[in-house]
């Protein structure tokens, strides 16, 4: 394998770097002066769309770009680091940011909510540190950015200041810090001291599968550790954070617990696994079956548990762990077509999925509805919400033409190339789970009448910042299936 | 600039002569003289670790009184040497000690009274005292600076309220026995080796192979005992909560980040330079037990510290623990292991001071530093609270504060040299400290009570009067040396390999297992 043209560019600190200018301005517009606040936001987000944007013709052409920002050990650089999957990571994460914007505006102003510079601002912070993880080149510096996400994002959680909120910050920060202090602190200390004469540098290019020097329990033990420390990747038994982060605002449960927390954590250990580990050891060591059992266990176990919930955004909640079960095991099956197809996973997942938060959300600013036995009627009168809910669903179910397909076609067939079957019928039935737990919400709205007639006379569609986006996104889902060409080069695998 | 090393005793010695004179002239001299003498004692400090840097051997000594080692032995005069490890620390002890002095103002005049003369000249002295103890080459010598801490820390800590004595006394007593003990060591040292200096002793030890005599076996143990009872190593530790809580405000802020540090420096000192690693880690059975004691330590610091309800008292236990960490930094008998110690003495000092100043702000703003008094401070203080916290976060150890990284060589020992209960102790302390800053920040940023029930309704309402929660931050003179240590906390996160650089140098002179067998 011919190593890539490496181009040196500042534009991936660039990328990092917009949201803190945001941030500045934010703070500095205060809730005086909201439309400025907005404005500012929307600048810093446009920013680091546009900057990413214009990263991709350089990718595509094949080369990879680095920045390096400055030395954490004598060994170890802080460095930056854009190729395909982080690109495409990143693309995803700041373009959804934009809409996610417009959607505040909406569901923020709806609600009248409180302290809505501090969300506006730690928001920003959010994005950069998730800018970070896309384009980190070590796992060292994937940590740093990764343990800022977590701190950043413990204001949006508990947005509300209530005892609710506190509960949910106290689950979400316990079981984060614990597994990234306890669990990822050790191994990564481990690998660095012991690998390659101390050094080692971790590097995902240049340092794949040197983890295989270590004797097969070492290395069984850290894939372990690895695994369950980014619990950000909503792994069972670590993933009650996530529907205990659901108390946060609809925007955050939507673009940080649909897209860029959890995304950020199965990203890592896609990283770790197809970076760290590679491909080749990872099909060599014996108890590399036991990281797919737990992410199939995963996936239909969270399936089974978002068919029982009422609440809709914890049944999102399920759900999304359930996806992200999928992602890990792509990575897991440790083919090239498996670990694009985790790739392509995030991407569409993430459009899917942020479609079915936005309209949750907007339902909920529409009628204060929360629960899915309420929804009985309201495709009538809130059609375009329901229908980018249904098309949401479908993307996510994965069923052509929409996003959601192509990523579980990938799925399918790195599980074949492998030589695996009972992954294929583990992807098989949780479709089927999928099914159901996702299109009764639909159908109830369409096609079951609401109770009284003048209770539904009074319903009608949620703010405009609230709708466009939400149908931005659904429409997203299909642009996914028709342009996914450029995804699939930039995951790494050819059609 | 060649004697470097003296000024950084004649600036505060002097200083301390002129601020105690101030009060027969105008009082208001004292705070300026004080500042004044810490930044020249500053300045010198940076200099004498310039200079150990540029020295070829890396390290500079001065002969107090003009001796020369021509005509005398080692041990006829006192020696001051400053290597890298001693021109670190006493770097670090003269940078708390300024931002300190400049954070005092309104405290002593506020807490003391018509004592500010008194207070500045005990708190100048104070400073002697610990640098003197980073830079002395005699094993005696270090005793007289212990003292001469001891008695003036005493003296700025009894300055206080009336419950202050009481504490005083306590500490009086421990610090008494701890530096007997440290004397008595010495004298058997004496009485053995027949020389007082430092690298003296180690050079008798190791060319006569003192490494079996019985008689350095209980030098060692009383050293070693004293030590650990003058920087409060848990048990020896019922001293150190009540002595800080009760005192006036700088004081805590200067002895907490302070002597604790400085006595692990001594343990280092000790175990390194005059008794040798040979004798000390080899020769001695502490090695075994060491290690175990230190995880009882930290367990029990980190559940005193939990069940505090006061934030100066939940500091000063979990000032017991981290002692625990350098302390097992070292005795797990490994390289990083102590890297980690050393980069701990610095980060743990950087960040105590950050925790101490913050919390006298409070303190200055809200009367109290109990749990319930700070409900929603962050809409009252957000600077102060952001610099509370970046001490908080550092002592977590989340990147990039220093505290990860020093945490991050002391996890690596403990890896390497197989003391995996050291490691799950760290981790098990890691966790409590989250605990205790989540829930300041639930208290702060939530506003929760005791009883766990927020007061108000959500939605911003926080069940706090308007007046509460009115933006209303604490004076610039204290805000700016919290904001500046808070920075200094990150920068020594960002440059953490200029600091390891130079203790990795000085640690090169010592034969150390790394524990890290390549293929």
């Amino acid at each position: 394998m011919s190593l890539p043209i490496i181009v040196e560019d500042v534009r991936p600190l660039i990328a990092l770097i917009a949201p803190w200018f945001g941030l500045l301005g934010i703070m500095l517009a205060g809730e005086k002066r909201a439309n400025l606040r907005e404005l500012i936001t929307f600048g810093a987000a446009s920013v680091q769309a546009a900057v990413v944007l214009s990263m991709l013709p350089i990718i595509l052409g094949g080369s990879i770009i680095e920045f390096h920002i400055w030395q954490i050990f004598s060994n170890v650089p802080m460095l930056l680091r854009v190729d395909g999957p982080g690109l495409l990571f990143a693309l995803v994460a700041s373009i959804l940011w934009i809409a996610t914007t417009l959607y505040s505006i909406g569901y923020m102003r709806g609600l009248h909510e409180h302290a809505q510079t501090r969300f506006y601002s730690f928001f920003a912070l959010s994005l950069s540190a998730t800018m970070g993880v896309a384009f980190s080149a070590n796992l060292l510096t994937i940590y740093f950015f990764y343990e800022m996400l977590s701190v950043s994002t413990f204001p949006l959680v508990t947005h509300m200041q209530d005892k609710e909120a506190r509960t949910g910050g106290r689950t979400y920060l316990g079981y984060l810090l614990f597994t990234s202090l306890c669990l990822l602190l050790p191994a990564l200390s481990w690998c660095y001291i012991w690998l390659d004469g101390g050094q080692m540098t971790m590097d995902f290019l240049s340092d794949t599968g040197k983890i295989g020097y270590f004797s097969e329990t070492t290395q069984f033990a850290l894939l372990l550790l690895f695994t369950f420390g980014f619990a950000k990747a909503g792994l069972m038994p670590f993933h009650s954070w996530l529907p205990g982060a659901m108390v946060a605002p609809t925007p955050v449960s939507a673009l940080l617990h649909a897209v860029a927390v959890v995304k950020v954590g199965v990203f890592c250990v896609y990283r770790v696994y197809a970076d760290i580990f590679g491909v080749d050891v990872l099909t060599k060591m014996n108890g590399q079956d036991w990281t797919m059992i737990l992410a199939s266990a995963t996936i239909l176990i969270s399936s089974l548990i978002a068919l029982s919930q009422d609440n809709l955004k914890r049944r999102l909640a399920f759900s999304t762990i359930g996806q992200l079960g999928y992602i890990i095991l792509g990575a897991a099956i440790a083919t090239d077509r498996g670990q694009g197809g985790a790739v392509l996973h995030i991407a569409m997942h993430a459009c899917g999925k942020i479609t079915l938060f936005f309209c949750a959300g907007a339902i909920f600013v529409a009628t204060g509805k929360k629960y899915v036995s309420q929804l009985r009627g309201l495709g009538r009168r809130m059609p375009i919400t329901m229908g980018a809910f249904m098309i949401g669903s479908l993307s996510v179910i994965g069923l052509p033409p929409l996003g959601g397909f192509v990523s579980k076609w990938y799925l399918a067939l790195g599980a074949l190339d492998r030589d695996v079957m009972w992954v294929v019928a583990v992807l098989l039935i949780s479709s089927l789970l999928n099914v159901f737990y996702l299109l009764p919400v639909a159908v109830t709205a369409f096609f079951r009448s609401g109770d009284t007639e003048e209770e539904e006379q009074s319903i009608k569609e949620a703010p405009w910042p609230c709708v466009v986006p939400l149908a931005f996104t659904a429409l997203g889902c299909f642009a996914l299936f028709f342009w996914s060409d450029a995804l699939l080069k930039l995951a790494g695998v050819t059609p | 600039m060649e004697n470097a090393i003296a000024w950084i005793f004649i600036f505060p010695l002097f200083g301390s002569v002129f601020v105690a004179l101030s009060r027969y002239v105008n009082i208001k001299l004292a705070y300026p003289i004080s500042v004044l003498s810490m930044a020249g004692a500053f300045w010198a400090g940076v200099e004498t670790l310039r200079q150990a840097m540029a020295s070829p051997n890396h390290e500079i000594s001065y002969l107090l009184g003009g001796w020369t080692l021509d005509l005398f032995p080692r041990g006829v005069g006192i020696e001051f040497r400053a290597d890298l490890l001693a021109s670190l620390i006493v770097l670090i002890v003269l940078g708390v000690g300024l931002i300190v002095t400049v954070y005092s103002k309104i405290h002593v005049e506020k807490e003391t009274p018509n004592k500010e003369a008194i207070y500045y000249s005990l708190m100048l002295l104070q400073i002697t005292g610990l640098a003197g103890i980073c830079l002395t080459g005699d094993a005696f010598n270090l005793y007289v600076l212990i003292e001469v801490a001891a008695l003036t820390g005493y003296g700025l800590i009894a300055i206080g309220s009336n419950r202050a004595a009481a504490a005083t006394f306590n500490y009086l007593i421990l610090g008494t026995i701890g530096a007997s003990l440290y004397l008595l060591g010495v004298g058997y040292l004496y009485i053995k080796t027949g020389t007082l200096n430092m690298v003296g002793i180690q050079e008798v030890i190791e060319a006569n192979g003192l490494t079996d005599s019985a008689t350095m076996q209980v030098a060692f143990v009383l050293i070693g005992v004293g030590i650990l009872i003058k920087m409060a190593f848990f048990p020896f530790h019922a001293w150190l909560p009540n002595a800080y809580c009760n005192a006036p405000t700088t004081t805590s802020c200067l002895l907490a980040p302070l002597v604790t540090k400085v006595m692990i420096y001594v343990m280092i000192r000790m175990v390194l330079t005059v008794f040798g690693v040979e004798f000390s880690f080899e020769s001695t059975i502490w090695v075994s037990w060491m290690p175990w004691l230190v995880v009882i330590a930290i367990i029990c610091a980190a559940f005193l510290a939990l069940s505090q309800r006061e934030i100066k008292r939940m500091l000063a236990y979990l000032i017991v623990a981290e002692v625990g960490y350098m302390v097992g930094g070292v005795w797990i008998y490994n390289y990083y292991g102590l890297i980690g110690s050393i980069f701990h003495i610095i980060s743990d000092a950087c960040m105590t001071l950050c925790l101490f100043l913050g919390t006298g702000i409070i303190l200055h703003k809200c009367k109290t530093t109990h749990f319930d008094g700070i409900r929603g401070l962050f809409s009252k203080m957000p600077f102060t609270m952001i610099g509370f916290f970046v001490g908080g976060f550092s002592i977590i150890g989340l990147p990039p504060t220093c505290g990860f990284f020093s945490k991050w060589y002391l996890i690596t020992g403990g890896m390497v040299s197989g003391h995996w209960e050291y490691l799950v102790v760290l981790m098990f302390s890691t966790m409590v400290m989250v605990i205790l800053f989540f829930r300041l920040i639930e208290r702060i940023h939530l506003a929760v009570d005791e009883s766990g029930k927020n007061l108000g309704k959500g939605h911003g309402d926080l069940g706090l009067s308007r007046e509460q929660t009115r933006f209303d931050e604490a004076p610039l003179i204290m805000l700016i040396p919290l904001l500046v240590a808070a920075a200094t906390v990150i920068v020594i996160g960002i440059y953490n390999q200029e600091v390891v650089n130079q203790i990795e140098t000085f640690l090169q002179a010592y034969d150390l297992p790394t524990g890290v067998e390549y293929e």
